[in-house]
């Protein structure tokens, strides 16, 4: 059987789930962080195109969103990857090495301070202040799980993992 | 006088009226405290930290931000509050471009004025030297925002004045900028080019697009022969420009620098708002005894026609259909001076001078040029035509008063009260009461339509018909009225609307005024040259009833409409928008789902929901009978195809679907599959 496309299916899961953020909230345009923080968490970012629905759909001008969207750090309007690599780079990580971490993974996955996605859209590497876990520096958090005390050998693991992991799902995917 | 208390300021004491907070007060005290984010007809921001003073008890406060109590002690002018100003005067300064010589609002600008009397005479601060593009794409406004002073005056009076919201702060912190939506270009959202924005800045960050040098080259040209169209609300304000008082009538004075710059023949705007009345009225008339299209609103104003096209595209047939007299002047022009003037008819310049950012804008939609030639060619603003005057030298307040040329240079006092908000709706009504009664009128003012209120309503009778007309300026006033008549809650017979508040007089391509009642000296001055006039009604002009009589024939007859009428059309907000909902990798449809705000009111995001669930739950090989086409059809959403009044709009491939229900979709859908389906298979 020729099924479709999982990618394809899951853009249409990703804008069902805008319109449902939107109807949860009432179209209430005062919930506008709110809003934008759940259509984030579907898109990893907030795509221009989806910005703009979300304006129309408050009844407020795209300006005044795209205004608070780049106002918050939090926000992103750039694509990220599925996996987002935070090193802290606080006083304690730094001191701990944090700088050897971060050029370690820029080096592996061949991204710079200028270049923080890679072409394949799993990685992005992020160097953030303080995490708030400096008892275990230096530290790393993947999307929402902590890596404490990271050197390179541990940092090397955590990727082949993740790769791994990677690789055996495309392959289930394949062979269906 | 009713005081609630007093307050003192530098040890004077002054009573407390009913001022909105101490800086009001301190200026009450003449005492000119410096500002650049402080319009008393805007809300308080409280950003650019120059009012501060030392308050009793508060500390070191902008006095902007806190409301006066009785027994207050200020303090504006201590060592301390001097060093802050000057010190935040300072960072300003490190962070704009300072390339005052060659800035158009040289002279005029509060950073230039402020330094000069804060005695700053040292930037210590370290220049950021990021330079940022200027947006120079609309036709209208120039945005540079390396002059940018983020005092956010602009970001205000385009949310509270219009109900727009075209720009917005962007970023945060040292990367805060003002631009419009992902940093597009004013041409590319729903900026109005009303001006308002350039109206209140106080640098020159928004400032009206020069044309001069294309006039300039015009009038340098032997070949060309050029004309001046001036409208009536540049004649009450140029002269503060060269230092006049707000609302000196400089007629006379423009007309002869007009014809000293060059300008071959020099005629009046308010010669072609004399037909618009007679056009206008008798089409409302019309209206108002079939009783269709009602309410009649004005369609002078280019930023409310904007306005109404991107918002209202519902209303669209309310307004009149009439063009705005800058356009009618350009047509009737083109129409009639070249026999006139004895001159082939690619020789012909017009230039317009206006009041208004908003009608180069105009001269230039595709509705008013015709086989490539434009009914007006440039348009100049007051403050344009006052840098070109400056340029020569001439002495402007010397020169002799010249009068406009024949015949399109005639008009009567109708024509010209037009600048002013309400003043659409009384020339009206001068007409309408004679036209209607066929008595005479005899007094020629309706004085219930005049003044400054944002929305003004009267009714009045006349013969045996009952009007009720309403005047609202400033656009966010004009969209009280419109959500009201969409609502059904309206039974106004006219509208007025212009969006500038106080009307052209206070247009964004007038000289930059602070002070606080230059709009009431500007109207006031308009009523006047009305008053000074032998006519006061547009139905007396001798030239436009002989325009009628040679070229035009009856008054909305059809040469008239050929000329002098036009059309509208639903506009898109924003530009370049696509959004990709479901994407595959070989399409061969494309269903593609309005979801522009009038669209989306009509229902277009269920019809989006259904056509989504359709396309990737139903097993589309019933239709075709083979399989894997599911990965043909891609779904996007876009933000208007500028079909609004038949909306929820959606496009399958090549066809639109108007009134669009799922059913009528899944049809022309389900066909499209078939006919692909069958190519396919063949």
């Amino acid at each position: 059987m020729n099924t479709v496309n999982t990618q394809t299916n899951n853009k249409v899961r990703q804008f069902q789930q805008v319109l449902e953020i939107i109807e949860k909230h009432n179209y209430d345009k005062t919930r506008l962080i709110t809003i934008l923080q759940q259509v984030q968490h579907e898109y990893r970012y907030l795509p221009q195109e989806v910005l703009t629905y979300v304006a129309t759909a408050l009844n407020m001008p795209v300006a005044e969103v795209y205004g608070v969207a780049t106002f918050y750090a939090h926000f992103s309007l750039e694509a990220k990857g599925k996996y987002v690599i935070k090193v802290c780079d606080g006083t304690a990580c730094h001191v701990k090495g944090s700088s050897k971490l971060l050029d370690t993974l820029r080096g592996k996955l061949r991204l710079s301070e200028q270049k923080h996605t890679t072409d394949d859209m799993l990685f992005t590497i992020e160097a953030v202040s303080c995490l708030g876990a400096c008892g275990l520096a230096p530290v790393m958090v993947i999307n929402e799980k902590v890596y404490g005390e990271v050197n390179t050998k541990k940092c090397n693991a955590i990727l082949e993992e993740i790769l791994a992991g990677e690789t055996a799902a495309a392959v289930d995917e394949n062979s269906l | 006088m009713e005081t609630k208390g007093i307050i003192n300021i530098d040890g004077i004491n002054v009573p407390i009226e009913n001022e909105k907070n101490v800086l009001e007060l301190i200026r009450k005290a003449d005492i000119e405290l410096p500002t650049f984010c402080y319009h008393s007809h805007l809300s308080t921001y409280g950003a650019c930290r120059l009012c501060v003073s030392d308050i009793d008890g508060m500390g070191i406060q902008a006095t902007c931000s806190v409301p006066p109590r009785d027994g207050m002690v200020v303090k504006t002018n201590t060592a301390e509050v001097r060093q802050i100003r000057k010190v935040n005067l300072e960072l300003l300064l490190a962070n704009h471009d300072v390339s005052c010589p060659s800035c158009s609002r040289s002279n005029n600008c509060k950073l230039q004025d402020l330094t000069r009397r804060l005695g700053v005479t040292k930037v210590r601060f370290k220049k950021t030297d990021k330079v940022e593009p200027i947006d120079n794409k609309s036709w209208s406004i120039v945005h540079d925002p390396n002059k940018c002073v983020l005092c956010g005056d602009c970001v205000r009076a385009c949310k509270e004045i219009q109900s727009v919201g075209a720009i917005e702060f962007v970023n945060r912190g040292a990367k805060t900028t003002v631009a419009p939506a992902f940093l597009k270009s004013l041409a590319d959202v729903e900026c109005v080019y009303c001006g308002q924005c350039v109206a209140v800045c106080p640098v020159g960050a928004l400032t009206p697009k020069p044309e001069t040098e294309e006039v300039w080259k015009a009038i340098n040209d032997p070949d060309k022969y050029v004309v001046a169209q001036l409208a009536p609300a540049v004649r009450v304000a140029l002269g503060e420009g060269f230092g006049m008082e707000a609302g000196s009538a400089t007629t006379g004075q423009i007309v002869a620098a007009l014809k000293r710059l060059g300008f071959d023949q020099v005629y009046d705007t308010s010669f072609a708002a004399d037909l618009t009345v007679l056009e206008e009225a008798t089409e409302f008339i019309q209206r108002k005894l079939k009783g269709e299209n009602l309410p009649q609103f004005t369609s002078c104003c280019p930023s409310w026609v904007k306005f109404a096209e991107q918002y209202y595209p519902e209303l669209l047939p309310n307004l009149s259909s009439c063009k705005s007299p800058q356009q009618m002047f350009g047509s009737v022009a083109r129409e009639t001076l070249p026999k006139l003037l004895g001159i082939k008819p690619e020789q012909l310049v017009i230039v317009s001078i206006m009041p208004c950012t908003a009608k180069k804008f105009e001269a230039k939609r595709e509705e008013f040029i015709h086989e490539g030639v434009a009914e007006v060619d440039h348009v100049l603003t007051t403050e344009g035509l006052g840098r070109m005057i400056h340029e020569t030298g001439l002495q402007f307040r010397k020169l002799t008063p010249e009068s406009f040329d024949l015949p399109l240079g005639f008009k009567t006092g109708a024509g010209v009260i037009f600048g002013n908000t309400g003043g659409v709706s009384e020339a009206v009504l001068r007409f309408a009461y004679e036209k209607i009664t066929g008595e005479k009128l005899a007094a020629n003012d309706f004085k219930m339509v005049r003044g400054m209120d944002g929305i003004r309503s009267a009714e009045l009778e006349i013969g045996s018909i009952k009007l009720k007309l309403a005047v609202a300026h400033s656009l966010s006033n004009a969209r009280i009225l419109c959500e009201k008549i969409v609502a059904g809650e309206s039974d106004y017979d006219l509208i007025e609307v212009m969006a500038c508040p106080g009307g052209c007089i206070a247009g964004g391509g007038q000289p930059i005024s602070f002070e606080p009642d230059f709009r009431e000296k500007r109207a006031q001055s308009l009523y006047n040259v009305d008053k000074q006039l032998q006519l006061h009604k547009s139905q007396e002009n001798p030239y436009v009833k002989e325009l009628y009589q040679m070229i035009l024939g009856e008054v909305g007859g059809h040469k008239a409409h050929e000329l002098l009428h036009t059309h509208y059309h639903g506009r898109k907000r924003i530009t370049e928008q696509l959004l990709t909902i479901r994407d595959t990798e070989h399409p061969k449809i494309e269903v593609c789902v309005c979801v522009g705000t009038n669209c989306f009111l009509k229902g277009s995001q269920e019809l989006l929901k259904k056509l989504m669930q359709y396309v990737t739950e139903n097993k589309l090989e019933d239709i075709v009978g083979f399989e894997g086409q599911e990965e043909m059809v891609d779904v996007k959403a876009t933000f208007c195809f500028e079909r609004c009044d038949r909306g929820p709009v959606l496009r399958v491939n090549q066809h639109v679907i108007e009134h669009a229900s799922f059913e009528k979709a899944k049809k022309v859908l389900d066909q499209e599959i078939a006919r692909i389906g069958a190519l396919m298979n063949a």
